[in-house]
């Protein structure tokens, strides 16, 4: 409900398409692209009406924008969805571009960066590559009244979900996991926020499972200054 | 057959060696972001090296005429091998000639593909790896586990335990200074007595018919300056076509493995020394195959830094020898499907797609997108277990379908208040909490706050 409340704050018109069902992103990251063609035509149909499609998730917008091509045919419809798919930050950033939040979230934050939402949507710069240094996140995050950010050790690594790696490799998943946690813990923050609610998912289950626990939050939530 | 999820979790559970191997790897990479700090244009010379490389795969056939005319006529041998059973052939029908009895070996993955080591032995002879990560794997018996580092999946003390039994140093002395002193006496020996020495590639130069060796242990030099038979080792793909090529890789391949500025020795061999031989052994073993395909040829351009390995989690955590194959880690994970799909089934799977990878490469492989490529031939091969295929299949039919897609979702409702149901439907909850549903989905509060607001 944040990244609804969020958008309508800042004067978008929103609509929840209730046909919507899911943009694949699983089956295209297994190689299992068995029907794949039915649902994204699905869920062209279902948003080419409108001027953006906004996800609160990297990983999902990243499959419409950058693997669609591969599964539906080329026309008008299918063309404005995948070049009007945003995922929420950068939606914030470059299409609204806006200055300014209402927004007070007095806690130590450590930001996860989703590794689709960092390399394949270049929401910030990232730590293997020579460039300026930037992130959306952080520049809507500085928005944010009494929020400091925690520095991590690792400023970029995955947390280890993966999807069905998360699964198929839960051993190496959880060790990743566990080390992401660590990180932030051991750095001071007293909640984890991320642009992608999946690796929340995955750092939180690895947390109810041991001593080191904090709680954790999606960036629309913060940025809207909801309480912890 | 162990699959990498298998292997891997042996390494984390059983050796309790993934922590520290995680930090080791990870402060490699540190050095690594450091030295790519200094060079302003790291980004452009990633570009033009990638570029070197597509534009001489496109015409490799003509760099590699090139580069044997120029061999010739320098007096150096030049030999082709389709398969790594030629390749072993060549060198032991040299050896035989020689009546060579003792070979030193500087590192070469290469020969680690064609498993040469085990060919000579086999025949007869005497092999010394002699770098110093390889002796170590050597004496242990096992393949190296990095192709940088090859021993760096063991601990001070076992090399410790290891040379007391093969080379009699002081009991339970595991300082690393001391028993690198150790390994180099007992080398030595092995390099004085050596009738050849074999040596990997790291370039060759089609313009000039000579090649380039990096190591930082000077063990390529006194291998080749000894015993008077110089073999080198090389797949195709390690062509460039002029001199002036080089410096754009030897600036990303120290940096890009180690975080050094160079390799303490980048020495070129154009000719045999006098009074010796030299020969240079070219293996094909699927490059050719692997240049014909749009999708993973870039793979070719590979030149063994290890970034990539240093740079992923999965590798850090879970251990290079959990890829099972001679090349690990990302790059290990789509050359390996290329020669074998069947038995490196599950290597583009061992992976998050975090795309770390891809942004560390020095020749800008496009990594991660080669192994989710992988992975829909696997798929279409008929290679993923059967209950994940049923299982995207059904899912894929239930998300084209809005009422199919609400009638899973109140099915998820319902397991997801049965602990008993979820706990064992996946391996989700062995180390995990299970995420606490939701009171109302998204969408019931959507439709009930539209239908509020219609009042």
């Amino acid at each position: 409900m944040a990244t609804l409340a969020l958008l309508e704050e800042l004067g978008v018109t929103v609509v929840y398409p209730t046909a919507q069902t899911c943009c694949g992103q699983p089956l295209i990251n297994t190689g299992c692209t068995y029907n794949l063609a039915k649902a994204a035509a699905h869920f062209v149909d279902t948003f080419c009406a409108f001027d953006y499609i906004v996800s609160p998730s990297a990983s999902c917008a990243a499959a419409v924008r950058h693997h669609y091509h591969k599964y539906v045919p080329t026309n008008t419809a299918s063309e404005h969805v995948i070049n009007h798919t945003f995922e929420l930050c950068e939606f914030l950033t470059d299409v609204l571009k806006i200055e300014s939040l209402n927004a007070r979230f007095p806690h130590k934050v450590g930001l996860h960066h989703g590794c689709h939402g960092l390399r394949e949507f270049n929401l910030a710069s990232c730590s293997e590559r020579n460039e300026a240094a930037y992130s959306k996140p952080v520049q809507l995050l500085n928005m944010v009244k009494d929020l400091e950010l925690v520095k991590l050790n690792r400023a970029d690594e995955c947390c280890g979900f993966g999807g069905t790696f998360a699964v198929d490799q839960e051993s190496v998943s959880c060790a990743m996991g566990r080390s992401r946690v660590h990180d932030h813990v051991s750095n001071g923050a007293t909640v984890i926020i991320s642009t992608d609610t999946s690796c929340l998912m995955h750092l939180e289950g690895i947390m109810g499972k041991q001593k080191e626990s904090i709680a954790t939050m999606h960036i629309a939530q913060v940025l809207r200054g909801e309480s912890l | 057959m162990t699959n990498h999820a298998q292997r891997a979790s042996a390494f984390i559970h059983q050796s309790g060696k993934s922590p520290w191997h995680d930090k080791a790897l990870w402060h490699v990479r540190t050095n690594r972001d450091k030295a790519m700090a200094t060079i302003p244009e790291w980004e452009q010379l990633r570009e033009t090296a990638q570029q070197i490389k597509a534009h001489t795969a496109s015409q490799l056939d003509d760099y590699l005429v090139q580069f044997e005319a120029n061999c010739k006529s320098n007096g150096v041998h030049l030999h082709w091998a389709q398969t790594p059973d030629d390749l072993n052939k060549i060198v032991l029908d040299i050896a035989r000639a020689k009546g060579a009895k003792h070979i030193v070996k500087s590192k070469s993955m290469l020969t680690e593909e064609c498993h040469l080591n085990e060919a000579l032995e086999g025949a007869g002879l005497i092999v010394t790896d002699t770098d110093l990560g390889e002796r170590i794997v050597q004496l242990r018996q096992e393949p190296p586990s990095h192709i940088v580092l090859p021993a760096i999946h063991t601990t001070k003390e076992e090399i410790g335990e290891l040379f007391h039994k093969h080379f009699a140093s002081e009991k339970g002395n595991n300082d690393p200074t001391y028993l690198t002193g150790i390994a180099r006496k007992a080398l030595r020996d092995d390099f004085l007595g050596a009738d050849i020495g074999i040596t990997g590639v790291n370039f060759a130069i089609a313009e000039t018919g000579g090649i380039v060796i990096c190591t930082n242990e000077g063990n390529a030099d006194l291998g080749t300056a000894l015993p008077p038979v110089h073999i080198a080792c090389m797949g195709i793909e390690k062509l460039i076509p002029a001199i002036e090529h080089l410096g754009v890789f030897t600036r990303l391949l120290a940096r890009s493995a180690t975080g050094q500025a160079i390799t303490t020795y980048t020495s070129h061999f154009h000719k045999p020394r006098r009074g010796g031989e030299m020969h240079i052994v070219m293996l094909d073993n699927g490059r050719t195959a692997l240049l014909g395909e749009p999708e993973f040829r870039a793979a070719l351009s590979c030149i063994r830094c290890g970034a990539c390995m240093n740079t992923c989690p999965v590798f850090r955590h879970g251990g290079g020898h959990s890829y099972g194959a001679t090349i690990p880690g990302p790059i290990g994970s789509t050359l390996g499907p290329s020669q074998n799909i069947k038995a490196h089934q599950s290597l583009p799977f061992a992976c998050t797609l975090c795309g770390s990878c891809t942004a560390v490469c020095p020749v800008n492989i496009d990594l991660h997108n080669q192994l989710l490529t992988w992975r829909n031939r696997i798929a279409k091969a008929g290679y993923v277990p059967l209950v994940k295929r049923l299982t995207m299949k059904l899912f894929g039919i239930t998300i084209a379908s809005p009422a199919l897609y609400g009638l899973a979702n109140c099915f998820i409702k319902v397991v997801a208040k049965v602990p008993v149901l979820y706990r064992n439907l996946t391996p989700w909850g062995k180390q995990r909490s299970m995420p606490v549903a939701a009171k109302k989905t998204f969408k019931t509060m959507y439709v009930e706050r539209e239908r509020e607001q219609l009042k």
